[in-house]
C-alpha cells in the first residue's frame, strides 16, 4: 500500500488522503491531526508554566493568560487526547475483531474532517485575535460577558468537532456489534476493543448534552436567547449541569481506551494472559455506567444542598471499586509472568503508580466537605493532570510505541523511546506532585499570577522546571519519529514477538483489505492460541480466498465539512460584516448539496479480485 | 450487491432492512443514533422545565394563557396519523409493493407538511402576541425545544421527498430498502418526541 | 471496634506526619493549619482519606515492586512461557470487598460532615427579645472586589471582612455581576457566589488574626471570573467578641455627619469631587455600592485587595487602576488629579480609620 503511494505525485497523494475511507489511513490522519494539536496545547502549557515560574510575573498579560489556559484545556481534551485515541481505535480495533473496515467508512472520513475543521476553526481564533477566555468549562455568566468572538469560536468549533466525535462513536459501536469475525464473541474481544466499545457508548449518550449546551450558549450570545441570563429569567446553573453531564463521562471516554491500551501491553510483555478478563470487562462497563451518575461532584460548591452533595459524594467514591479491580488485575497479570521492559511496557509500568495517585486524590475530592477546600484549587489541577497525563497521555505514548510498527511498518527506536519516557515521567511527577500542596496552601487554580510572600514560590518553580522536562521528552519523541521514518527499517507481522491478538497476525502495515481471508476466532488472544498450537500463519481462515467487497473513497466528507466551517464564520460575522450572511448561506448550501449528492448516488463500493489477493499473498511470501 | 437483481414478492427477503451487512449496519447505527437523539431531547426537555414561565421582572406570559390546546390537538392527530401511514408504507415495503409504498410515504409526507405548517402558524401567532424568542428565558426554551422538533420534522420531509423521487424510477432493491426503513424509524421517533412535547409542554402547561 | 479505631488514629498520625514533613504552608492561608471548626472538620476528613489512600498506595506499590523484581524476563529466562492463569474468584472478591469497606469507612464521615457543614437552620434564630442570635454577613462578590454587609448592625464594608471569634458566623452570598467563589483557605472550604441565587453557609473563626504575619487571614476568589481573577483577594480580621462589638459601634459612628464644614481637609475635598460617586466613607448602609466602601480604609491591610498598604501603592493605584488590576471598573485618575491633590487624597484616605 505505502509502496504504491510513494510512486504517486504529491497532488495524487494528497487527493488519496483527502478522499480515503480506509480505517487505517483515517487512523493515521487522526494521529497526525491530534499530534499537531497536542504540540500546540503543549506550547500553551509551557507558556502557562513560564508565566507561573516566579511571583508577580508579567510575561503574559492577565487576559492573554486566561485565553491560553482556555485553549490549552480545550485543545488537549477535544483536539489532542480524543482524536489520538480515535486514531488508535480506527487503526487497530477493526484488526482486533477481524474486520476489513469499519461499519461506515464514509462517516468515518466525515468524522475525521469534522474534528479537523472544528479544531482549525477553534484555533483560527488566535489569528483573529479574539480568543476563548472563559476556561474550557466556559461557565455561563463569564462566557456570556466575554467580549469579541472568542467564545463563539469555542462554541461553534466544538460543535463541529463534537459532531464528528458522535459519528465516530456510533461508527465504532456498529462496527463492534456487526462486524466481528466468526467466533469473536463479546467475551473473546480484546480489552482495547471492549474499552473502545464502552467509550463509544458513552460518547453516544454524553455528546448530545454538549451539543445542546453549545447551542444554548450560541443562541444566548448570537441570537438573543436568554437561557443563562438571570435578568431575563435564565439560569447559569443549567449550563453547569449540562456541561458536566457531558464533561464527566468525557473523562472516562478518555481514560477507558487508555485502560484498554494498557490491558493489551501488560499481557504482551508479561507473556501472560490478562488476569481476570471477565472482571476487567465487567469493571469497564460498570465504570462507563457509573460515569453518568456522578457529574454533580464537579459542583459540590455550587450550593446544591447537603442531600445532593451526599448522594453524589457516595456515588463518586463507588467508582473507586471497579477501578481498583482493574489495577489489581493488571498487577496480577504481571505477577508470575515474564516481564520484558520495552518502551510500551515502561509506560504501562509508569502508569500504575501515577494513575493510582490520580485515582486516590479523586476519591479524596469525592468526599464533598473536603472538596469544599480542594475544589478549584491547585489540588484539582494536580488531580486531573495525574489522571489525564498519568493515565491518558502515558497510554497514548505507550500505544504510539506499541502500534507504530503495525501502523507504519517500522519500529520507533527503543533507546530514544526510553529517553522520552524518563524525561516525561520524571518531569510529569515533578510538575504535578507539588501542585497538590500548592492547593493545600491555598492557591486557587486559573490564576494569572500570584503575589510574593504566600509561600508558593518554590513549589511553582519546581513545577515549571518539571514541565520543561516533559517538553524535552516530547521533543525527543518527535526526533525519534523523524529518525525512524527516515531509516524506515521494515518489520514483520509480530515485531514484539509476543503479540496475542489478531492485529499481530497480519502484515505491518496490513494490506488495505486487512485480511485475505476472514479469520476464525477460537478464543481469547486468538493469535496466541494459533501460535502456541504451531500454526505458522497465525490465522485459521473462516472462508476461502474470494473477491472482497470494499468501499469507494469520496471527497464529499471534505466538502460537507468545509461547508460547516464556512457557515460557522458566516454565523459569527453575520451581523457586523457584509459577507457574513452570504457566507452562512453558502456554507449551509454547500453542506446540504454535498449531503444530497451523497444521498442521490448509488455508492456500492468495489471488489478486490481474487487474483489480486493471491498476488499480494505471493509478494508477502505467504500469509506470514 | 447487485442493484439490477430483480425481486418478486416471493424472493424478496422478510427483513429487507437487515438483508445485507450494509443494511444491518445502517439499521443498528440508526437505532443508536436515535438513542443519542433521545438524550438530546431529554436535555432540551430538562432545560424547558427549568425555565418554564421564567422571565424578566414583570414578565407577562404564562403557559396557561399562551397555549391553545385545540390547535395543538389537531397537530398531534396529524402527526400520529402520519406515523400510522408510514407503518402502511413499511407493510408494503415488506411485501415488495413499491407503488403502494410510495403512495403511503407520499401521504405521510403530506401529513407531516400539514403539521409543520400548523406549527409555523402557531409560532407566527405567538410572535404576533409579543412572545418572541428573545423576550424571556421561557420563550427561548420553548422555541428551542419545540423548534428543534419542528426542525427534525422538516429534515424528515426533505429526506423522504428525496427518497421518493430518487427511487421512483429505480424501484425497490436491497440498497434502498434500508433507507426507506430507517426513515420510518426516524418518523416514529419524531412522533414519540411529539407525544412527550404534547404532554409535557402543552397538557402540563395548561392543566398542571 | 475500638482497637480498629486506634489503628486508624495511628494511620492518621502517620499521614499527618508525612504532610507536616512536606510543609504546611503559611498560617494565614493554608488549609493544613485550620483556624476554625469548619476547616478543622475538613482537615480531619483530609487526614482520614489520606490515610486510607496511603494504605491503598502502599499495597499497590508493594505488589508492584515485588512483581517487578521477581518476574523479570532476565530472571525467569528468555524462553520461559508462564502459565496462562485465567483469574481467581477469591482474589477478585477480596479486592472488590476490601475497597468497598474502605470506601464505606470514608463515606460515613463524609455524609456526616456534609450535613453538618451544610446546616444553616440556626441562621435566622432569634432570642427572646427578637434579636438575632448569630452574626449574619451578606457577601456580594463583584468584579473584582468583595462587599460585606452586616444587616443586623446596619453597616457595610469591603475588601476586609471583620468577624468575631469562637462563634458561628453565617453568610449569605451572591454575585452582583458574574460568578465568583468565596474562599478563606485557613478557616474553611469555599462556596460559590452564583448570580441567580443566594447561597448560605457558616464558618467559625477560632484564631485571632492579630497573631498572624500580616494580622489578617487571606481570602481568595476561587472561580475564574475574568482577567483579574487572580487579584480578587480579600482579607479577614478576627477578634474577640468584645473587640468586634467596639468595631461595629465605631463603624456605625462613621455615619454621623462630619464635623465643621469649614475645616474640611483638602483631601476630603478632592474625595468629594472625584470619588464620592462610587465610594462611600460612611459605613452605615447596605450593599450595592459601585465601588468598595472606604469607611475603614486606613485600617486595611492592602490597597485594592492585594497591593501593599502604603501611600505610594495607593497613589499608583489611583493613577492607573487598569495597570494593576486589568478590567476592573475603576477609572484612572492619573490625568485628572495633580500630584498635590493626590497627596492630599492619599493622606485623607489613610486617615479613614475606626480602629484607633
Amino acid at each position: 500500500m505505502s509502496s504504491v503511494a510513494q510512486k504517486k505525485g504529491f497532488g495524487a497523494t494528497l487527493w488519496d488522503w483527502m478522499t480515503t475511507v480506509d480505517h487505517k489511513k483515517i487512523g493515521i490522519l487522526y494521529l497526525a491531526g491530534g499530534g499537531f494539536f497536542f504540540v500546540l496545547g503543549g506550547i500553551e502549557a509551557m507558556i502557562i508554566r513560564l508565566q507561573l515560574l516566579r511571583p508577580n510575573s508579567d510575561i503574559v498579560s492577565a487576559g492573554l493568560f486566561n485565553e491560553i489556559i482556555t485553549m490549552h484545556g480545550t485543545t488537549m481534551i477535544f483536539l489532542a487526547a480524543m482524536p489520538i485515541l480515535f486514531g488508535f481505535m480506527n487503526a487497530i480495533m477493526p484488526l482486533q475483531i477481524g474486520a476489513r473496515d469499519v461499519a461506515f467508512p464514509f462517516i468515518n472520513s466525515l468524522g475525521f474532517w469534522m474534528f479537523f475543521f472544528g479544531g482549525l476553526f477553534l484555533n483560527i481564533s488566535w489569528l483573529v485575535g479574539q480568543i476563548p477566555d472563559a476556561g474550557w468549562t466556559s461557565y455561563a455568566s463569564l462566557s456570556l460577558v466575554s467580549e469579541g468572538h472568542g467564545i463563539d469560536f469555542y462554541a461553534i468549533g466544538l460543535q463541529i468537532a463534537g459532531g464528528g466525535t458522535l459519528m465516530a462513536g456510533i461508527n465504532f459501536l456498529v462496527t463492534i456489534i456487526n462486524m466481528r469475525a466468526p467466533g469473536m464473541t463479546y467475551m473473546r474481544m480484546p480489552l482495547f476493543t471492549w474499552t473502545t466499545f464502552v467509550a463509544s457508548a458513552m460518547i453516544l449518550f454524553a455528546f448530545p448534552p454538549l451539543t445542546v449546551g453549545l447551542f444554548l450558549l450560541t443562541f444566548d450570545r448570537m441570537f438573543g436567547g436568554n437561557f443563562f441570563d438571570h435578568t431575563m429569567g435564565g439560569n447559569t446553573i443549567i449550563w453547569e449541569h449540562i456541561f458536566w453531564i457531558f464533561g464527566h463521562p468525557e473523562v472516562y471516554i478518555l481514560i477507558l481506551p487508555a485502560f484498554g491500551i494498557f490491558s493489551e501491553i501488560f499481557p504482551i510483555f508479561s507473556r501472560k494472559r490478562l488476569f481476570g478478563y471477565p472482571a476487567m470487562v465487567f469493571a469497564t462497563v460498570l465504570i462507563g455506567f457509573l460515569g453518568f451518575m456522578v457529574w454533580a461532584h464537579h459542583m459540590f460548591t455550587v450550593g446544591l444542598g447537603p442531600t445532593a452533595n451526599a448522594i453524589f459524594a457516595v456515588a463518586t467514591m463507588a467508582i473507586a471499586v471497579p477501578t481498583g479491580v482493574k489495577i489489581f488485575d493488571w498487577l496480577l497479570t504481571i505477577w508470575g509472568g515474564s516481564i520484558k521492559v520495552t518502551t510500551p511496557m515502561l509506560y504501562a509500568l509508569g502508569f500504575i503508580p501515577s494513575f493510582v495517585m490520580g485515582g486516590v486524590t479523586g476519591v479524596m475530592q469525592g468526599a464533598a466537605p473536603l472538596d469544599y477546600q480542594l475544589h478549584d484549587s491547585y489540588f484539582i489541577v494536580a488531580h486531573f493532570h495525574y489522571v489525564i497525563v498519568g493515565g491518558v497521555v502515558l497510554g497514548i505514548l505507550a500505544a504510539t510505541h506499541l502500534w507504530w510498527p503495525k501502523m507504519f511498518g517500522t519500529m520507533l527506536s527503543e533507546t530514544l523511546g526510553k529517553v522520552t519516557f524518563w524525561f516525561f515521567f520524571i518531569g510529569f511527577h515533578m510538575t504535578f506532585l507539588i501542585q497538590h500542596w500548592l492547593g493545600f496552601w491555598g492557591m486557587p487554580r486559573r490564576v494569572w499570577t500570584y503575589m510574593d510572600g504566600q509561600g508558593w514560590n518554590t513549589a511553582n518553580f519546581i513545577s515549571s522546571i518539571g514541565a520543561l522536562l516533559m517538553a524535552i521528552g516530547v521533543i525527543v519523541l518527535v526526533i525519534n519519529i523523524i529518525i525512524t521514518t527516515v531509516k524506515n527499517v521494515r518489520v514483520g507481522n509480530d515485531p514484539w514477538g509476543d503479540g496475542r491478538t489478531l492485529e499481530w497476525a497480519i502484515s505491518s502495515p496490513p494490506v488495505h483489505y486487512n485480511f485475505a481471508q476472514t479469520p476464525l476466532v477460537r478464543g481469547l488472544d486468538t493469535y496466541w492460541i494459533e501460535k502456541s498450537e504451531g500454526n505458522e500463519s497465525g490465522i485459521t481462515p473462516a472462508e476461502p480466498i474470494q473477491d472482497i467487497h470494499m468501499p469507494n473513497g469520496s471527497i464529499i466528507p471534505f466538502f460537507m465539512t468545509l461547508g460547516m466551517f464556512i457557515a460557522g464564520f458566516g454565523a459569527m460575522y453575520r451581523v457586523e460584516t457584509s459577507w457574513g450572511l452570504s457566507a452562512l448561506i453558502f456554507g449551509l448550501v454547500l453542506t446540504f448539496v454535498s449531503m444530497a449528492v451523497r444521498s442521490l448516488q448509488d455508492d456500492l463500493g468495489y471488489y478486490v479480485k481474487k487474483d489480486e489477493i493471491l498476488r499480494d499473498l505471493k509478494r508477502k511470501g505467504g500469509r506470514k | 450487491m447487485d442493484l439490477n437483481k430483480k425481486f418478486t414478492p416471493e424472493t424478496w427477503p422478510d427483513h429487507p432492512e437487515r438483508a445485507t451487512l450494509e443494511a444491518k449496519n445502517k439499521f443498528v447505527g440508526f437505532w443508536l443514533f436515535l438513542g443519542g437523539e433521545t438524550v438530546l431531547f431529554a436535555t432540551l426537555f430538562a432545560t424547558y422545565l427549568a425555565l418554564k414561565n421564567k422571565g424578566p421582572s414583570g414578565f407577562g406570559f404564562s403557559t396557561q394563557e399562551l397555549y391553545q390546546l385545540p390547535l395543538v390537538f389537531v397537530m398531534t392527530m396529524l402527526l400520529l396519523t402520519s406515523s400510522l401511514t408510514s407503518v402502511y408504507a413499511m407493510y408494503h415495503l415488506k411485501n415488495y409493493n413499491f407503488k403502494k409504498m410510495q403512495l403511503w410515504l407520499g401521504i405521510t409526507a403530506l401529513l407531516g407538511l400539514a403539521f409543520l405548517m400548523l406549527e409555523v402558524y402557531e409560532f407566527v401567532h405567538y410572535v404576533g402576541e409579543g412572545f418572541t424568542f428573545d423576550n424571556s428565558a421561557f420563550s427561548s426554551a420553548f422555541y428551542t425545544l419545540v423548534g428543534t422538533h419542528g426542525f427534525h420534522v422538516a429534515i424528515g420531509l426533505v429526506w423522504i421527498t428525496l427518497l421518493i423521487f430518487r427511487n421512483s424510477k429505480r424501484g425497490l432493491n436491497l440498497y434502498n430498502g434500508t433507507k426507506f426503513y430507517t426513515f420510518s424509524l426516524y418518523w416514529h421517533f419524531i412522533d414519540v418526541v411529539w407525544v412527550f412535547i404534547f404532554t409535557v409542554v402543552y397538557l402540563m402547561g395548561v392543566i398542571g | 471496634m475500638m482497637k480498629g479505631l486506634k489503628k486508624w488514629r495511628l494511620f492518621s498520625l502517620l499521614a499527618a506526619l508525612t504532610v507536616f514533613l512536606a510543609g504546611c504552608g503559611q498560617e494565614e492561608l493554608s488549609t493544613l493549619l485550620p483556624a476554625g471548626q469548619v476547616g478543622q472538620d475538613q482537615f480531619n476528613l483530609l487526614m482520614l482519606s489520606s490515610a486510607i489512600m496511603l494504605l491503598v498506595i502502599i499495597v499497590v506499590v508493594t505488589i508492584y515492586v515485588v512483581a517487578l523484581v521477581r518476574f523479570r524476563r532476565s530472571k525467569v529466562g528468555e524462553d520461559h512461557v508462564p502459565e496462562q492463569v485465567e483469574g481467581s474468584h477469591t482474589l477478585e472478591l477480596v479486592w472488590t470487598i476490601v475497597p468497598i469497606l474502605l470506601i464505606l469507612l470514608l463515606a460515613v464521615p463524609t455524609v456526616y460532615y456534609t450535613y453538618k457543614l451544610g446546616d444553616v437552620t440556626a441562621m435566622g434564630a432569634v432570642d427572646e427579645d427578637g434579636n438575632a442570635e448569630n452574626l449574619v454577613v451578606d457577601v456580594t462578590a463583584k468584579l473584582f472586589w468583595w462587599e460585606f454587609e452586616y444587616p443586623e448592625l446596619g453597616i457595610v464594608t469591603a475588601q476586609e471582612l471583620v468577624v468575631p471569634m469562637d462563634e458561628k458566623v453565617y453568610f449569605n452570598l451572591i454575585a452582583a455581576d458574574i460568578k465568583h467563589s468565596f474562599w478563606i483557605p485557613a478557616v474553611g472550604g469555599k462556596i460559590d457566589t452564583n448570580v441567580e441565587n443566594v447561597n448560605k453557609f457558616y464558618l467559625v473563626f477560632e484564631k485571632d488574626s492579630k497573631k498572624l504575619k500580616d494580622g489578617v487571614f487571606y481570602g481568595k476568589c476561587a472561580e475564574l471570573c475574568g482577567p483579574s481573577h487572580a487579584l480578587m483577594d480579600f482579607k479577614v480580621k478576627t477578634m474577640p467578641r468584645a473587640e468586634f462589638d467596639a468595631w461595629a459601634k465605631a463603624m456605625q459612628a462613621t455615619g454621623e455627619p462630619s464635623t465643621d464644614v469649614a475645616t474640611v481637609s483638602q483631601g476630603e475635598e478632592v474625595f468629594q469631587q472625584s470619588c464620592i460617586g462610587c465610594h462611600a466613607t460612611s459605613a452605615v448602609g447596605e450593599s450595592g455600592a459601585v465601588g468598595p466602601n472606604l469607611a475603614s480604609f486606613g485600617d486595611r491591610n492592602r490597597v485594592a485587595g492585594f497591593m501593599d498598604h502604603t501611600e505610594k501603592d495607593l497613589k499608583d493605584w489611583i493613577k492607573d487602576p487598569q495597570k494593576y488590576k486589568p478590567s476592573n471598573q475603576m477609572p484612572e485618575f492619573g490625568s485628572k488629579l495633580s500630584e498635590d491633590e493626590l497627596d492630599a487624597l492619599t493622606e485623607y484616605l489613610m486617615g479613614l480609620s475606626v480602629e484607633k
